[in-house]
């Protein structure tokens, strides 16, 4: 094993990690706008993460133009979609959880 | 801007230089979808080529059409931004575990708070940069864009008092600078 | 390694499809279904390195487009009036 594969393994491992960690935190966190922290965790650093691994064992330089540009994509389009979701729930009269409140 | 005056400065200065502004436009607008059907394609037979030249002059009238050919991203800010996402990734990374802890531990300790952060006088670009930063790092999230400050609900306090030491801010402005 | 991501991958979408089966609400279930679209490609993308066939990432690109449209169509839906009133604003719609 080379040490690119090694690095490659950590970076999927951790992105694995923080899909999962996404996924249930959508499921654990209390309100709309803590469970918008909880999918970002997964559409930034995991999608990120497993990207890079995924990268770092191409061996064609059109596979590592495609991984780059669907990174690019996700990191332009995710924010821009959460932005718009929080912005219109806000709008609508979403409740906000605070401390102490029941889960919703 | 709204479409009225959008389009009313367009007809201004269309009247001024007519040919020369709209030829300028269409230089600036063209090459990035050209080196992105390059980039993808691969291929270089006459048949493929014409279609990519079609394809092009299309997504180009969409854009004219669609009025988002009025601004460009300049050679120095495309050269300076692989150092701002390097950085920006770190940061991201060190939220992520911040918010990964919060999401395994048995009693999350959430305190949900809506400030806002101050963003004043920034070009349309650099804002749309910061606002995107913001909710691209896990823990913060910008709700509402205003012309000064943008509000930011956040996990915890810490994060948005950390947005207000304004580091972020200063990046983002240095990295649209022009020199 | 990739087989476990592929497990990580489909452990979350069923946890994104539970919360978008539960809802409450529209805007859960329009998150749920934007993240489970993430996943969706990061699947794609996973699955043509397993198999061996790097094409699968143009249908990663494809969907990941797809995904940010659907979005902003369903908010657009919903919201149609809103956001036309927003981008006449003055503010970016």
């Amino acid at each position: 094993m080379s040490v690119l594969e090694v690095l490659s393994g950590v970076l999927l491992a951790a992105g694995a990690l923080a899909v999962l960690s996404g996924g249930v935190g959508m499921l654990r966190f209390p309100d709309f706008y803590t469970r918008i922290h909880a999918a970002g965790v997964t559409d930034s650093a995991g999608a990120g993460l497993i990207l890079l691994g995924l990268l770092l064992r191409v061996d064609a330089w059109s596979t590592a133009v495609r991984l780059l540009i669907i990174l690019l994509f996700l990191a332009l389009t995710g924010p821009t979609a959460t932005h718009i979701l929080a912005h219109a729930a806000r709008r609508d009269g979403v409740p906000m959880w605070r401390e102490g409140d029941p889960r919703q | 801007m709204s479409l009225l005056d959008r389009d009313s400065t367009r007809a201004a200065s269309a009247q001024q230089h007519p040919r020369r502004k709209s030829i300028m436009r269409f230089l600036r607008t063209v090459p990035f979808p050209v080196v992105f059907w390059l980039l993808l394609s691969g291929h270089f037979e006459p048949l493929l080529l014409a279609l990519g030249a079609l394809s092009v002059a299309v997504v180009c009238w969409l854009m004219r059409r669609a009025g988002l050919d009025h601004q460009s991203v300049t050679v120095a800010f495309a050269l300076r931004l692989p150092r701002y996402f390097l950085w920006l990734s770190g940061q991201v990374l060190v939220a992520t575990y911040a918010v990964v802890r919060k999401v395994w531990s048995p009693r999350p300790d959430l305190r949900p708070v809506v400030e806002s952060t101050p963003a004043a006088h920034l070009p349309e670009l650099s804002q749309v940069v910061y606002a995107n930063s913001i909710t691209l790092t896990p823990g913060t999230l910008s709700l509402d864009i205003e012309a000064d400050h943008i509000e930011v609900h956040s996990l915890e306090r810490a994060g948005v008092d950390e947005l207000r030491e304004g580091r972020m801010l200063s990046r983002v402005r240095r990295t649209e600078a022009r020199r | 390694m990739i087989f476990a991501v592929m497990a990580a991958l489909l452990v979350t979408m069923v946890l994104t499809l539970l919360r978008a089966f539960m809802g409450p609400g529209l805007y859960n279930r329009i998150l749920a279904i934007n993240t489970f679209g993430t996943k969706t490609v990061l699947f794609v993308a996973v699955a043509g390195f397993l198999f061996g066939r790097p094409e699968f990432l143009d249908i990663g690109i494809l969907y990941a487009l797809v995904n940010f449209v659907a979005t902003v169509a369903v908010l657009r839906l919903t919201h149609y009036r809103e956001l036309l009133s927003e981008a006449e604003g003055g503010e970016r719609g």
